[in-house]
C-alpha cells in the first residue's frame, strides 16, 4: 500500500457513502483482474467480460455491501455520538469544578426541587396510583349504606347510618348476580373487649371480628396455619384467632409453634389456627391509625338482633362493572324492603371500589401537594436558567470561540444541555436522599389516620418518576439559556468588549421574565399555603364542647358478674378509689369519647307528631356521673346524673343543645319526656352545650347520653381522668387502685384526651404542614432569584453607576433605583400570581374550612410578605451598588 | 493433469482470510490471489463469496478497513488486522488442527474391530 496522496484523503468530505465504497471496491477488482487477463494476452473487451463472468451475481454481493456498510455506518455514528458525549460529559466536569460554588447551589436547589416531588410521588403513588396490596383489588367493591338518608344526616348517624344489619348482608349476599364473593366485618369492634392472659402481664387486645370469608373474598392467605373453617364461624363453633403479623411477632416472638395451640381471652382457651401475612395490615385500609392484634369469627347469628353493625365489600365477578353493580343494588335493597317489613330502613346503598373507599377522600389534598411541588419544581427551573445565564457573560466568549472554530449551533447547544443534564441528575441522585428520608419520616407516623400509610415507600416507579422528573428539568432549565448562548453576535462575543453590553441587555430581559414568572409561581404556594394555614387555625380554634387538655382516658375493665344491680356501686366505688389517688381533679367512665367511636340510636319527644320518613337518629353515649364535668362538657341547664339515678327510679338522660332544638324547638326541654332510648320513656334532666362527636369540621349533631347505671348496653368502658399533673406519671397508681376491686385489670396506659384531637386533625396537619413547608422553599428560591437578577444587573451597571454617581448622583438615589427596578418586577409577579391563585383558589376550595378561597387577609399578607422578601434580596446588591466608587468603576471600565 | 479444485467448507473462508492478512494490509483482489497460490491453484475463492466474508468480518471488527492506493495506482479498499481478528485467528486455526488431526485419524483407522461383549 502506498501513501495516500493529500487529496485523496478528502474523497469523503461530505460524509461517509457506503454505496459508492461498495461499487468503488468491486470496480477495482474487476479492474484488476481484468488487467491481469489483458496481461496474459486475452484481448481487452473479451478480458473485461471474462473477469465479469468470473465474478458471478455483482448485483446480489453489492446489495450485500450496502447493506452491511449502512449498518457499519449507523454503529459508527452512534459511537462517534457516545464519544462526544462522553467528552462533553468530561467538559462539564471540569467546568463545574472550576466553579464549585454554582455548581453547589445548583445541586442543591435541584435537589431540593427533585426531592420533593419524588417523596410527594411516592406518597401520591401509594394513596392514589398503586393498587391496594389484595390479589385483584379493582374489583373489591365498598358498601356504604344509608344513600335514601340525607347527606347531613347520614354523617350524623355516624358508623350506624352506613352499616348492615346481618339479615341485610345475607339478602343480599344471597340474591345478587354481580358479586363472585360477599364479605363483612363487624365495626363495632370495640363492644367486645378482648383480655389476653396467661402470657406475661394481662393485656387488652384489638380484635375485629369477621365474615368466614373475610380473607379469602380480600385474596390474603395467612401465612402461617389457615383460614377459620365454616365450623368456626357458627354459633358454638370452637374458638378460633388469627394473629395478625405484627402481634405474632411483638407478643409471641414470631414463635411458628404457637399456631395450633391454644391462648387465653377472656379466661377461655382460643385456639390461634393461623397468622396473617406482614403484608396484610387491617388498619391501614379499613381503620387508619388503628393497629389490630387479632381476628375472630363473626358469628352472624350472635349479631343478626342487633342493628347495623357489619361493613360490607364485595368481590365482583369479572367483567362486572362498579356502575352494573350499583345498579342491581338498587333494584334489590328496595325490593327486600317490601319483603321484610320489619326492616328499619331499606339500606340504599353506595357502591365504590374499594380504593375509591379507603383514598378517595385525600384525592383532592394528594393532587394540590403535587401540584404544589409541581411549582417548587418550575421555580427550580427558572432559577436554573438564570444561573446559567449569569454565567452566560463569562462564557459567551468561550462558546463563541467554539462557534467560530467550527463548531455547529447544535453542538453547542447539545454541550450546554449536557450540562444541564448532568447537574440535573446529580440533583436528583441527591434528592432521591431526601426523599427516601422524607418518606421514612411520612412513613412512621404511625398515629396519623392516613390509610396505608406503612405501605409508603420510595419504590421503583418513584425511581422511574424521578428520572423523568430530572430529565425533564435539565431540558427545560437547560433549553432557553443554551439556544440564548449559542445564538448572538460571533464578532460581538469576540471583540474584547468586556461587559459584553449588547447581548447583556438581551439577557437581562430575558432573566427579568424569568424573575417575575418565579415570584407568580411563589405567589402562588403562598396564597395556598396561606388559605390552608388559615383553615387549619379555624379548625383549631373551633369550640370543641369539652376540653382536652390536662385529662386522660384509659380502657378499664369491671366485673359485675351479670349482675346488672350491681354495676351502679362497683362503678361508683371505682371512681372513688380512682379520685382519691392524688393528683387526680375528677374521674368519670363513659362506652365512648367524642371524635373517637360512636353509635346511633332513636331520640323522639314523647307526644309530638313526626312525618313517617323523618331522620330520628342520635348518638348515645353511656356516662357514670362525673363524667359530664370531668370532660370539661358544660351544662347549659338541669343536673349532672347522679348514683341515686339507679334501675328503679326513672330513667333519664342528658342532650345537646342540637337535639333539644330537633324535639323541642323553642322549648325548655328539662323535665320533658323522650322515647326511643329505653323500653320506657325517658326524663330529660340536663342540656349540655354541643359536643363535637365525629370531627372537627362538622357540626354537632343531636346527641343523648344516658347513665351507665340506668342502662346495660354500654360498649366497654372508658376512664377519664381529669389532672393537673402528666397523667402517665399516675398510671400506675391508678391501675394498682382498679386492682384492688378487680385483680385482672389488664394493663394500659393514659392516653392524653388532646391525642384524639390530634388524632382527628392529623390528615389536615399533615397537608398543611407540607404545603406550607413548599410555599417557604418556593419564596426561599424565589428569593434567590430576585437576588440573583439585581446582584448581576448591579454588576453589568457598574461603570454606569459610577457615571452617574461622578456626575453628582447621590448614594441614596442609586440605592433607591436599584430597589425601585426589584420592587418592579416583583409587582409585575405579584399581579400575575394574584391571577392564578385566584383560579388556583377554585382548585382547593373544597379542602378549606370557613375560609373563603378568595380571602382577602390571606392575599393580602400574601402581598406583603412577597414584598418584604423581595425588598430584602434587592437590598443587598442595592447597597453594593450604592458603594460603587466613581473612580475605580470609570478606571476599570 | 487436472488439479482438484475444492469447494472450501463453511466458515473456513474466514480463517483464510485472517490468515491471508497476517503480513499486513491487503485488498480484496490480492487476498482471492494469495489463497489460490499458497494453496497451489487448489483452494479457488470466489469474489461472490469473498467480499461478503470481508465485510461481514469488517462488520464484526475483526479487520479494519481503509482507503489507499494499489500496486497499479489504483483506489483500493485495504483491510488490516484488528487485534480482536488476531485472536481470533489463533483460535479459529487451532480448531482447525484438531479437526483435521481429528478427521485424519478416523480415515486412516487400520480396520474395525468388533467390540468385545461383555460374557
Amino acid at each position: 500500500m502506498k501513501k495516500i496522496p493529500f487529496w485523496r484523503r478528502y474523497a469523503r468530505l461530505l460524509g461517509a457513502d457506503p454505496v459508492s465504497d461498495v461499487k468503488d471496491e468491486l470496480r477495482f477488482h474487476l479492474e484488476t483482474k481484468t488487467d491481469d487477463l489483458i496481461r496474459r494476452g486475452w484481448p481487452p473487451g473479451a478480458a473485461r467480460q471474462e473477469a465479469e463472468r468470473q465474478f458471478g451475481d455483482i448485483r446480489t454481493v453489492q446489495h450485500i455491501g450496502e447493506r452491511l456498510g449502512e449498518k457499519m455506518e449507523r454503529r459508527k455514528r452512534f459511537n462517534d455520538y457516545l464519544v462526544e458525549c462522553k467528552r462533553d460529559v468530561r467538559y462539564t466536569l471540569r467546568s463545574l469544578r472550576n466553579n464549585p460554588g454554582f455548581a453547589v447551589v445548583a445541586i442543591l436547589v435541584l435537589a431540593l426541587g427533585i426531592g420533593v416531588n419524588a417523596a410527594v410521588f411516592s406518597v401520591v403513588n401509594t394513596l392514589l396510583l398503586r393498587p391496594l396490596p389484595f390479589a385483584d383489588s379493582q374489583r373489591l367493591v365498598w358498601f356504604m349504606g344509608g344513600k335514601s338518608i340525607p347527606a347531613k344526616m347520614r354523617a350524623a348517624a355516624g358508623l350506624s347510618g352506613q352499616t348492615y344489619t346481618v339479615d341485610a348482608y345475607e339478602e343480599f349476599k344471597r340474591n345478587n348476580q354481580s358479586f363472585q364473593a360477599m364479605t363483612a366485618y363487624q365495626t363495632f369492634y370495640n363492644s367486645v373487649q378482648y383480655k389476653l392472659t396467661g402470657s406475661g402481664e394481662p393485656r387488652q387486645l384489638v380484635a375485629v371480628e369477621v365474615a368466614d370469608n373475610f380473607f379469602s373474598t380480600l385474596g390474603v392467605q395467612p401465612g402461617k396455619g389457615r383460614d377459620f373453617t365454616r365450623e368456626e364461624c357458627q354459633k358454638g363453633g370452637p374458638p378460633a384467632a388469627l394473629l395478625s403479623y405484627y402481634f405474632w411477632k411483638n407478643q409471641f416472638d414470631s414463635d411458628p409453634a404457637i399456631v395450633g395451640k391454644a391462648v387465653t381471652v377472656n379466661g377461655k382457651p382460643v385456639t390461634v389456627v393461623g397468622v396473617l401475612p406482614a403484608s396484610f395490615d387491617f388498619g391501614s385500609v379499613f381503620a387508619p391509625g388503628m393497629k389490630v392484634d387479632m381476628f375472630v369469627p363473626a358469628v352472624m347469628d350472635f349479631w343478626r338482633t342487633w342493628g347495623n353493625t357489619l361493613a360490607v365489600v364485595g368481590r365482583l365477578k369479572p367483567g362486572v362493572s362498579v356502575a352494573q353493580a350499583q345498579d342491581e343494588a338498587d333494584r334489590l335493597f328496595p325490593h327486600f324492603k317490601v319483603i321484610h317489613p320489619d326492616w328499619y330502613e331499606d339500606y340504599a346503598s353506595d357502591l365504590t371500589t374499594l380504593k375509591d373507599h379507603v383514598s378517595g377522600k385525600l384525592r383532592r389534598s394528594l393532587v394540590v401537594l403535587w401540584f404544589a411541588v409541581g411549582l417548587i419544581l418550575l421555580i427550580v427551573c427558572v432559577n436554573l436558567s438564570n444561573l446559567q445565564l449569569s454565567r452566560a457573560a463569562t462564557r459567551s466568549k468561550e462558546l463563541a470561540m467554539r462557534r467560530a472554530l467550527g463548531a455547529s449551533r447544535g453542538r453547542v447547544i447539545r454541550q450546554l444541555l449536557t450540562e444541564s443534564l448532568v447537574l440535573s441528575i446529580a440533583g436528583a441522585v441527591l434528592g432521591l436522599c431526601f426523599a427516601f428520608a422524607i418518606v421514612f419520616y411520612i412513613a412512621h407516623q404511625g398515629s396519623m389516620t392516613l390509610p396505608l400509610l406503612g405501605s409508603i415507600r420510595v419504590d421503583s416507579a418513584s425511581l422511574g418518576w424521578t428520572l423523568l422528573v430530572a430529565v425533564s428539568v435539565g431540558v427545560l432549565f437547560g433549553v432557553a439559556p443554551a439556544v440564548k448562548m449559542s445564538g448572538g453576535n460571533l464578532q460581538h462575543a469576540l471583540k474584547d468588549n468586556g461587559s459584553g453590553m449588547a447581548s447583556g441587555r438581551s439577557h437581562e430581559r430575558f432573566r427579568a421574565t424569568l424573575v417575575v414568572s418565579e415570584i407568580a409561581l411563589a405567589c402562588v404556594l403562598l396564597v395556598g399555603a396561606g388559605l390552608l394555614l388559615r383553615s387549619f387555625l379555624r379548625v383549631l380554634d373551633v369550640d370543641l364542647g369539652f376540653e382536652p387538655s390536662h385529662a386522660a382516658s384509659m380502657q378499664v375493665d369491671y366485673d359485675d358478674g351479670g349482675k346488672f344491680a350491681a354495676r351502679g356501686p362497683i362503678l361508683q366505688e371505682m371512681l372513688r378509689r380512682v379520685s382519691a389517688v392524688p393528683g387526680i381533679e375528677s374521674a368519670g367512665i363513659a362506652d365512648m369519647l367524642p371524635l373517637d367511636r360512636n353509635r346511633s340510636w332513636g331520640l323522639a319527644a314523647v307526644g309530638a307528631n313526626y312525618p313517617k320518613d323523618r331522620d330520628d337518629s342520635a348518638l348515645v353515649y353511656l356516662v357514670t356521673p362525673g363524667y359530664i364535668p370531668t370532660l370539661g362538657m358544660r351544662l347549659r341547664a338541669g343536673r349532672d346524673f347522679a348514683w341515686s339515678d339507679t334501675p328503679d327510679k326513672q330513667h333519664v338522660i342528658i342532650i345537646n343543645e342540637a337535639a333539644a332544638r330537633r324535639e323541642w324547638p323553642g322549648q325548655d326541654p328539662i323535665g320533658k319526656m323522650a322515647n326511643d332510648v329505653d323500653k320506657t320513656p325517658v326524663r330529660v334532666i340536663g342540656v349540655i352545650a354541643d359536643v363535637r362527636e365525629s370531627s372537627l369540621e362538622v357540626a354537632s349533631s343531636p346527641q343523648v347520653y344516658i347513665p351507665m347505671t340506668q342502662n346495660p348496653d354500654a360498649e366497654g368502658a372508658t376512664l377519664v381522668v381529669r389532672t393537673k399533673i402528666a397523667p402517665e406519671s399516675l398510671a400506675s397508681s391508678v391501675l394498682t387502685a382498679l386492682r384492688t376491686l378487680n385483680p385482672s385489670q389488664p394493663a394500659s396506659e393514659f392516653r392524653p384526651l388532646q391525642s384524639l384531637v390530634d388524632h382527628a386533625v392529623s390528615p389536615r396537619r399533615f397537608f398543611v404542614l407540607l404545603v406550607a413547608l413548599f410555599a417557604a422553599l418556593g419564596v426561599l428560591l424565589a428569593a434567590l432569584g430576585i437576588y440573583g437578577v439585581i446582584s448581576y444587573s448591579v454588576t453589568q451597571k457598574t461603570q454606569e453607576i459610577g457615571v452617574r454617581m461622578a456626575l453628582g448622583a447621590t448614594t441614596g438615589r442609586v440605592m433607591r433605583d436599584v430597589l425601585a427596578s426589584t420592587l418592579r418586577l416583583t409587582v409585575a409577579g405579584i399581579v400575575l400570581g394574584t391571577a392564578a391563585s385566584l383560579a388556583v383558589g377554585r382548585l382547593i376550595a373544597s379542602l378549606l374550612y370557613s375560609t373563603s378561597p378568595w380571602d382577602a387577609r390571606t392575599f393580602l399578607g400574601m402581598v406583603l410578605a412577597l414584598v418584604a422578601v423581595a425588598l430584602v434580596s434587592g437590598y443587598f446588591p442595592a447597597r453594593r451598588a450604592s458603594r460603587v466608587s466613581p473612580m475605580s468603576a470609570l478606571r476599570n471600565g | 493433469m487436472e488439479k482438484p479444485r475444492l469447494d472450501l467448507f463453511r466458515g473456513t473462508l474466514d480463517v483464510l482470510i485472517l490468515k491471508s492478512l497476517i503480513w499486513g494490509p491487503l485488498h480484496g483482489y490480492s487476498i482471492t490471489d494469495f489463497i489460490r497460490r499458497q494453496s497451489d491453484d487448489v483452494l479457488l475463492v470466489e469474489e461472490g463469496t469473498l467480499y461478503p466474508a470481508l465485510w461481514r468480518l469488517e462488520n464484526k471488527e475483526l479487520v479494519e478497513a481503509e482507503w489507499g492506493l494499489s500496486e497499479n495506482n489504483r483506489k483500493a479498499k485495504f483491510y488490516r488486522l484488528t487485534s480482536a481478528g488476531r485472536r481470533r485467528l489463533k483460535q479459529e486455526a487451532n480448531n482447525w488442527e484438531t479437526y483435521v488431526a481429528a478427521v485424519a485419524k478416523v480415515l486412516s483407522a487400520p480396520g474395525l474391530d468388533s467390540p468385545q461383549e461383555p460374557a
